[in-house]
């Protein structure tokens, strides 16, 4: 298979970036689209020109690395990571546009690589529990019932990619957000802390400058780990929960 | 990238409360409570209830112009009677679509701010026209209000309309209403408007229970529903009265529709 590529190539942070026109030929149809990048990388490099620059790590949909913008849908299409996607897909001959992920908080680093390490930042206001774990515990030590485990599994199926914020219109991360705050605040190991989480990644959240939500779901349109935007509700919820709580002097 | 929870060990409590807040904070409110996205938010959704109440209430009150001059005349002699309640209700509401205002426009710059670049291939995904007109229905909705405020309220295009006596010596509301609506630009502005408010309430009353945190995947699809189906019904009350006007259902002098009402 053919395709004609238009990718976008920038340097580095501070210089600006402009679509390019790369042919990519001889493609099988088994490729995946990272595996068609290097095809294409290969032969850029044959011809003593600059490879592009794009993540990927596992590649098997599970670690979050990959960041591509294929055709204005971050993660491209259908569901699943960028990784996930195959060339068989498209139809010969296509335009493709490749493109970083856009989202303020998420700068440019070269061609198709964003710097998500605000995402980082937020976990680290709050996306773990402070307590000291000793040994293993024992596994019925602490019930959970199922509803509420199968709930907090599926947020915790966040893999951190970052697509929620570059599929929003205002660029925001409250999926991501609404997944760790979810995860942790529905366990019993996470409730101690579950208000100050809740207020303490939100306001990391805002620092970093990322939009607000307008309820327009596109994140959970694009999320490879299927996140509902109902971890969105519960992180509203919260939120205010941590913020009157320490209003009121209930929380420090 | 994380794929778990961080297992931070971390001899102080890391989750302590930090001055916070977001650095474009309005300036009537320093609390975080207040000035985040989601307390902002918080604020757009429940002053957003209060209209959408009003516009309920408003539209009974309207509705009161099919029975005839007596029923509307009297009712808005009531409203009138209030006398100085009327102005505290006045300024409330204004107070309501103030903040209701300030803090969509702030959102609505910050939201512009956090995404510098659009992508070359623009994919409307999972998003919906109305959630995407939010701030073009919400400001011709203002618009409009201070078009309609000025044509039946002070009465300023047509003065004449303050001097109309009804037989029991009211002010002439239905007569002033017909005559109003009699001009097709003024009713094709008002079913833009009130169809635009259709498609803000469209989005508006689902989204304000996903801000208020009410909502869950299973919930969802019915609030969207239900949204969709109140913001028809008002804009179906609401256009019926230009529409009924033109079509010279409702005419003044009044002909009655019902035997039984006069
Ligand atoms: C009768 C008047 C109005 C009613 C009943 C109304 C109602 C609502 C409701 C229920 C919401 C959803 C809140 C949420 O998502 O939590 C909303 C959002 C919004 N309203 Fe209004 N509104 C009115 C007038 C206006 C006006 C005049 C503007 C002008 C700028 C406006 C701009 C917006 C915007 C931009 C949003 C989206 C906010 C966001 O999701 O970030 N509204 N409105
Ligand atoms: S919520 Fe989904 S889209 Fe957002 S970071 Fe997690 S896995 Fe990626
Ligand atoms: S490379 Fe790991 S998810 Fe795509």
């Amino acid at each position: 298979m053919n395709f004609h590529l238009r990718l976008w190539r920038q340097k580095s942070a501070d210089t600006p970036g402009r679509f390019e026109g790369i042919e990519a030929t001889n493609i099988t149809p088994d490729c995946s689209f990272l595996e068609m990048l290097d095809i294409v990388n290969n032969r850029l490099i044959t011809d003593g020109k600059e490879p592009i620059a794009f993540e990927s790590d596992c590649r098997e949909g599970i670690c979050g690395t990959c960041s591509l913008v294929i055709n204005g849908v971050p993660q491209g299409p259908g569901r699943g990571a960028a990784c996930q996607v195959y060339m068989r897909k498209f139809k010969d001959g296509e335009t493709i546009f490749v493109e970083p992920f856009r989202a303020g908080s998420f700068p440019i680093l070269k061609d198709l690589v964003v710097n998500r390490s605000a995402y980082e930042r937020i976990m680290r206001a709050g996306g773990f529990i402070s307590e000291h774990t000793g040994g293993a515990p024992d596994a019925s030590a602490i019930l959970i019932p199922k509803p509420v485990a199968d709930k907090a599994m599926d947020a915790a199926a966040c893999i951190g990619c970052g697509a929620c914020a570059a599929a929003c219109p205002n660029s925001s991360a409250m999926l991501f957000v609404g997944a760790k705050v979810t995860h942790l605040n529905l366990l019993p190991q996470g409730q101690p802390e579950a208000k100050k989480r809740a207020r303490a990644m939100v306001r990391a959240m805002d620092e970093e400058g990322f939009g607000n939500c307008s309820n327009y779901y596109a994140c959970e349109a694009v999320c490879p780990a299927s996140v509902s935007a109902s971890v969105i509700a519960k992180l509203n919820r919260d939120y205010i929960k941590g913020e009157v709580s320490e209003a009121v002097g209930a929380i420090d | 990238m994380s794929s778990t929870a961080n297992k931070e060990s971390t001899g102080t409590s890391s989750l302590s409360s930090k001055p916070s807040g977001k650095s474009s904070a309005c300036c009537t409110c320093s609390s975080p409570l207040l000035s985040s996205s989601i307390g902002r938010k918080w604020i757009v959704a429940i002053t957003g209830i209060l209209l959408i109440l009003f516009v309920s209430g408003h539209l009974l009150g309207n509705l009161t112009i099919y029975p005839g001059p007596n029923w509307i005349n009297a009712y808005a002699e009531h409203l009138q009677s209030l006398g100085p309640f009327l102005w505290v209700i006045r300024l409330v509401l204004l107070a309501i679509v103030g903040l209701h205002i300030t803090c969509t426009i702030q959102l609505w710059m910050e939201n512009r701010a956090a995404t510098p670049q659009k992508y070359a291939v623009t994919n409307t995904l999972q998003t919906t026209i109305y959630a995407r007109s939010m701030r073009l229905t919400g400001l011709v909705v203002i618009a409009f209000i201070i078009f309609h405020l000025a044509q039946f309220t002070w009465q300023g295009f047509n003065p004449v309309t303050r001097t109309w006596i009804d037989a029991q010596g009211r002010h002439d509301v239905y007569r002033m209403v017909i005559a109003g609506f009699s001009n097709p630009f003024v009713s094709a502005f008002y079913l833009l408007a009130v169809g635009l408010l259709a498609m803000h309430l469209s989005h508006g009353i689902s989204s304000l229970f996903q801000t208020l945190g009410l909502t869950t995947a299973k919930l969802r699809p019915l609030f969207e529903r239900a949204g969709r189906i109140i913001a028809l019904v008002i804009f179906l009350g609401y256009a019926s009265i230009p529409l009924s006007v033109l079509l010279g259902i409702l005419r003044y002098p009044h002909v009655s529709l019902c035997p039984f009402v006069h």
